[in-house]
């Protein structure tokens, strides 16, 4: 059975408990501790140690009557697990596999940290982890399980220098857990569950939201167009895609090739063709 | 709490946070409910899913506002008069529920002629004292007939009215006025009072939702009041979908005001005995305090019992059942006053137990400096904070410093069992989860030990003075021998102690209608019995959330797992339910009993029929239709006659710090407000044009003080101190979004990084451009991953006088882009001179 995320905005509170449950579940260290002024959002983007991020986007208008008007859109983002991976079509070693949940996963111990995946995400989602340093601020944790205090690491510290991104919480869904952030989430923004089912709850959401005059579209849910096809976790939106910072088109790098070749092949013989012409005139 | 307890009998939200879903309308303000209270938000998530409005009133577009129908904002501290103007708004364009008024209110009664409203005096209530800053409130009295009966006019036109004082206090807080005073648009005003009015009657409701925003202000009662009456008019008490939620900070403050730590309260809300009062004995107590009338006749029941399971066999009829054994207030000993006399060397020794006030405190160098007078110092806490390292602050000669500290290792909540209240008034039960990290204790272990040691040390004396330790029950061991080997007392014990037992045969009593005034029961709270109604039950452990949506089976909520408090009145006063739609509870005519689906507020079997009997003593006085039990004459308060000490009606004064004249009164800020004018606790003048900013405090969800800021993952969200500021004044000041600025009071500085937004705007108050700025008051600067200057460095102390709760949502300041000067350059000498002191034990009011 295929599961995913269905992230519905409109619900959005911006608590960020998904950001904090999922590193909290995941062993994941704090990124450093940088106040960005960019709204509410410090950790800024999703990396090899965020894997989830809530964006705030501040929609204010400057005319001081206009407070009816007032948009601040939250958006919890995530890696989408795509129909189409461009991660798991550019890793060499064979890391990146597509479990039995549908997910997109880096296997951290075949990982060579190559990063071709890094450049291959149409999203941007999947990054280095960084490499270990004791001394360093960016490694803080809040706990860490009994198993791993001699190592006064955690698995994801241990694999540090190979890629990391969400893993549709793997280890959760196979003793039938509920991905942490779904889990943490206090409005039901984040939905887990059987991609039919969330695809069908999404079409009906925007249905009634359109009923109520807001402007809702989905993300994901069916084709995204690019090569990628739909996403395992996909978004409700109230506002351009790019609004979000997700790409309005994204496109799938191996989508690319067939053009890509087949300019090869045409620079090439235009080469052949020109060096032929030039030769034989001497 | 004496705002809702005044008007409707009991001090705790009238609803539970679930219900909120029922709402056709909800009105957030004084509360940023998404942030501070994510999880219960996601009911307000599900009203608003189901139709519901939701309105966001708050000086911040905050992510409150993100998600509300409608937002308005409003200058900080001016709620009442926002609040006002929708009361003049319902009562002008007659939109109240005038059957729920009619029958349950004291809109009826005749006001006496002694009394003269802020409407004639120009902001002052009759009976002022200019001397004394106080009120005779015996000229806010009800008029009474020759047997002492309060006299009424069910036609509510009699100009003496409470309804027609009610329309005359209000009448000038036009749409115009909000305007003015509250800088909200208008349009805005008026688009929500419409909107709220439309939303209650008998088939639709609203409720309300409150926090801090609305309490700590030096009118902080009277905001409550504004807020009871308007939902009282409306009809919106007891009622599902409506009444009043309030937000309480932490996830047990309203247990922590249910069995107190509060100085002038005892279990149960129950007064401290005081030597200002007449209760030198346990008669004189109990005359002074016993209500002939309503619920509180039982008063000494519930005294009695609590003395029994302080004194146990030493409480005895002879020996007033240790009565004398408590002490006696003699003057304010609430924290803010006795910060002060502790500066000024009058305490000796400080316990501080899971609090920060060397950061989070108003005036937290006042609380600094104080503690260096200290001989001792005792802080159980899980953290090194700004309070217990006080001796090495910046600025601070440890040499200099005699205190003597003492830092004890607290167990956090998963390493302890218990219950907490949150504010549902809901008991819940947990258990340990993992054994303390290291030699950390719980709380109890420690007040367990303390006890059991003053005990031993006192053990041979025969002084009388001595017997309230000697006399003191504490048999609170742990049955489990493991827990015991450890010390660690049993605190289901505790709890059923709190329940209440048959002294006779120790057995558990089933709840507080079976305690006895006469010894024969003991009971350590009577407001919580029943939790623990046999020796095997611990209904705070109930965890069935199946059936009907009160989940009457999840946790034990007081009083008698009630869940929407006054619940009568979502019945006529025939008994049967206003509308199908907003059924409650009811009177079950075949049964001859209350029934529903939350456990009715209403002594069961008491038809909606039964008379009053105006002679009679206790409940009887009431008759079948009067819903509010706790109140003397069962109905809700309108008008307050006694009870508060500021105002007998709610009338907007400007905070104490304000960059505007009061637009409504010539009466400036609240005269009954305490200050303390002296230099340790200097105040900016009212509308002082060096401090020309209004500047607003709160938490953000990230953080909420030195437990988050300690958790890496937490700390990396709001990493460090922040101000809010509108794109305007960020301008002209040069502050570029993300440097540093400097904040200024008369009473220090702090530095933050600047966030520029849109979501703070200048408002027009009163003809002139108003900032606002925002502070959030999570930080301290000496320890934790997540640091900066705390916001109450700039916070003088003043309180209102019915609660001394601080005034520090509404101030005054000035901002500069750059960085603050270090803290003991340019600090003024702040050694009090001895005229300018607080006498411990002075009574301040």
């Amino acid at each position: 059975m295929a599961t995913g995320f269905f992230t519905d905005t409109t619900l959005c509170i911006g608590c960020k408990a998904c950001e904090v449950a999922c590193k909290q579940w995941n062993e994941l260290p704090s990124d450093g501790f940088e106040f960005t002024g960019n709204s509410y959002d410090n950790t800024s983007e999703l990396s090899g140690t965020t894997w989830r991020h809530v964006a705030f986007v501040e929609q204010m208008s400057v005319d001081p009557e206009g407070g009816l008007h007032d948009r601040w859109l939250m958006s919890s983002d995530v890696c989408k697990h795509c129909t189409n991976a461009g991660c798991l079509e550019a890793c060499p070693t064979g890391a990146i596999i597509r479990n039995e949940f549908g997910a997109v996963f880096i296997q951290p111990d075949v990982c060579n940290g190559c990063g071709y995946c890094v450049v291959s995400c149409p999203f941007g989602v999947v990054d280095l982890i960084e490499k270990f340093d004791p001394e360093g601020t960016h490694y803080n944790l809040a706990s860490l399980s009994e198993s791993r205090l001699d190592s006064k690491q955690t698995a994801v510290q241990q694999s540090g220098g190979v890629a990391g991104k969400c893993t549709l919480c793997y280890d959760r869904q196979k003793v039938g857990f509920v991905p942490a952030c779904a889990k943490a989430c206090p409005t039901e923004s984040i939905q887990f569950g059987d991609l039919d089912e969330l695809r069908a709850r999404a079409k009906a959401r925007v249905e009634t939201l359109t009923e109520r005059g807001v402007e809702a579209t989905l993300y994901g849910a069916d084709d995204v167009g690019g090569g990628i096809g739909s996403l395992n976790a996909f978004f409700l939106l109230t506002d351009r895609p790019e609004t979000y910072n997700l790409p309005a088109q994204p496109v799938l790098p191996s989508t690319r090739q067939p053009a890509g070749y087949t300019a090869a092949a045409v620079a090439a013989v235009g080469l052949a063709l020109a060096g032929w012409m030039i030769f034989r005139n001497a | 709490m004496p705002g809702l307890g005044t008007s409707f009998g009991r001090g705790g939200a009238t609803v539970w946070v679930p219900d909120l879903q029922n709402a056709d309308c909800i009105l957030i303000e004084g509360s940023n409910f998404a942030e501070a209270h994510p999880v219960a938000f996601r009911f307000v998530m599900k009203a608003k899913e189901r139709g519901a409005t939701i309105i966001h009133v708050d000086p911040r577009f905050t992510r409150t506002s993100a998600v509300a129908d409608i937002y308005a904002p409003i200058r900080s501290g001016t709620d009442i008069a926002f609040l006002g103007g929708i009361i003049n708004y319902v009562l002008a364009n007659d939109k109240i529920f005038r059957e729920y008024v009619e029958a349950y209110t004291n809109a009826s009664y005749i006001v006496g002629e002694a009394y003269k409203d802020t409407d004639e005096l120009d902001g002052l209530f009759s009976g002022y004292n200019e001397e004394t800053r106080s009120y005779d409130v015996s000229t806010w009295a009800f008029e009474r007939d020759e047997q002492g009966v309060i006299k009424k006019d069910p036609t509510l036109a009699h100009p003496r009215s409470v309804y027609q004082v009610l329309k005359r206090h209000f009448a000038r807080y036009t749409p115009e006025m909000v305007e003015r005073t509250c800088g909200t648009p208008k349009e805005q005003f008026l688009k929500i009072a419409e909107t709220l009015a439309k939303n209650s009657g008998r088939e639709r409701t609203t409720a309300f939702a409150y926090a801090v925003g609305w309490t700590q202000h030096t009118a902080g009662v009277q905001f409550i009041r504004t807020a009871a009456i308007l939902q009282t008019l409306l009809g919106n008490i007891g009622r599902p979908g409506g009444g009043i939620m309030a937000l309480r900070g932490h996830a047990n403050i309203q247990g922590a005001t249910d069995i107190p730590t509060l100085y002038d309260l005892l279990p149960g809300y129950l007064p401290m005995p005081s030597a200002l009062r007449d209760e030198q004995t346990l008669d004189a107590y109990l005359k002074t305090n016993t209500k002939a009338t309503g619920w509180w006749a039982n008063t000494p029941t519930y005294m009695i019992s609590l003395l029994k399971a302080f004194y146990g066999e030493h409480a005895t009829a002879e020996n007033d059942y240790g009565y004398e054994y408590l002490p006696q207030l003699i003057g304010d000993h609430s924290m803010l006053p006795t910060t002060f006399a502790m500066k000024d060397g009058a305490v000796k020794g400080y316990f501080v137990i899971g609090q920060n006030p060397g950061a989070s405190g108003q005036n937290a160098e006042l609380v600094r400096a104080a503690m260096e007078r200290l001989e001792w110092f005792v802080n159980i806490d899980s953290y090194d904070n700004e309070t217990v390292s006080f001796w090495r602050r910046e600025g601070a000669d440890p040499a200099k410093i005699g205190t003597e500290v003492f830092f004890l290792p607290a167990a956090t909540v998963l390493e302890k069992e218990g219950t907490m209240v949150q504010t549902s008034r809901l008991l819940q039960w947990h258990d340990k989860a993992v054994e303390p990290a290291g030699s950390s204790k719980s709380d109890a272990w420690y007040f367990n030990w303390f006890m059991k040691r003053i005990k031993e040390l006192y053990a041979d004396s025969t002084d009388p003075k001595d017997r309230p330790i000697l006399h003191t029950t504490w048999d609170y061991d742990h049955d489990d021998p493991h827990e015991r080997a450890k010390g660690e007392p049993s605190v289901l014990k505790v709890l059923q102690e709190i329940n209440g037992f048959n002294v006779a045969d120790r057995t558990q009593v089933g709840g507080f209608t079976e305690l006895k005034g006469d010894g024969s029961t003991a009971c350590g709270g009577w407001i919580y019995s029943g939790v623990c109604p046999d020796a095997r039950t611990n209904r705070a452990r109930n965890r069935n959330a199946s059936g009907e949506y009160t989940a009457l089976d999840w946790g034990f909520a007081w009083p008698a797992n009630r869940r929407t408090l006054y619940n009568r009145a979502s019945a006529d006063p025939s008994g049967k339910p206003w509308s199908e739609r907003k059924k409650y509870v009811w009177w079950d005519e075949a049964k001859g009993e209350w029934t529903g689906v939350d456990v009715p507020d209403f002594p069961k079997t008491k038809a909606p029929s039964t008379p009053a009997d105006k002679h009679a003593k206790g409940m009887a006085f009431h008759s079948g239709a009067d819903p509010f039990i706790m109140n003397v004459d069962g109905v809700a308060q309108l008008f307050v006659p006694a009870g508060l000490q500021d105002a007998p009606l709610p009338a907007h004064y400007e905070p104490l710090q304000s960059v505007v004249e009061n637009p409504i009164y010539a009466q400036q800020s609240n005269p009954l407000m305490r200050e303390w004018i002296r230099r340790d606790n200097a105040y900016n003048k009212p509308v002082d044009a060096e401090y020309p900013y209004v500047m607003t405090t709160y938490r953000v969800t990230e953080m909420s003080g030195i437990m988050t800021r300690y958790v890496p993952w937490l700390a990396e969200l709001q990493p460090s101190a922040f101000a809010e500021i509108d794109p305007e004044l960020a301008v002209s000041k040069g502050i570029k979004n993300g440097e540093y600025v400097t904040i200024s009071t008369a009473l220090g500085e702090m530095e933050a990084r600047a966030l520029v937004s849109g979501r703070m705007r200048p408002l027009r108050v009163n003809g002139k451009k108003i900032h606002q700025i925002g502070i959030p008051y999570n930080y301290g600067s000496m320890v934790a991953f997540a640091r900066g200057d705390s916001v109450g460095e700039l916070i003088p102390i003043a309180v209102d006088p019915n609660v001394s709760i601080h005034e520090s949502k509404t101030l005054t300041c000035n901002i500069r882009a750059g960085r603050r000067r270090a803290h003991h350059e340019g600090r003024v000498d702040r050694e009090v001179p001895p005229d300018e002191r607080t006498r411990m034990g002075e009574p301040t009011f």
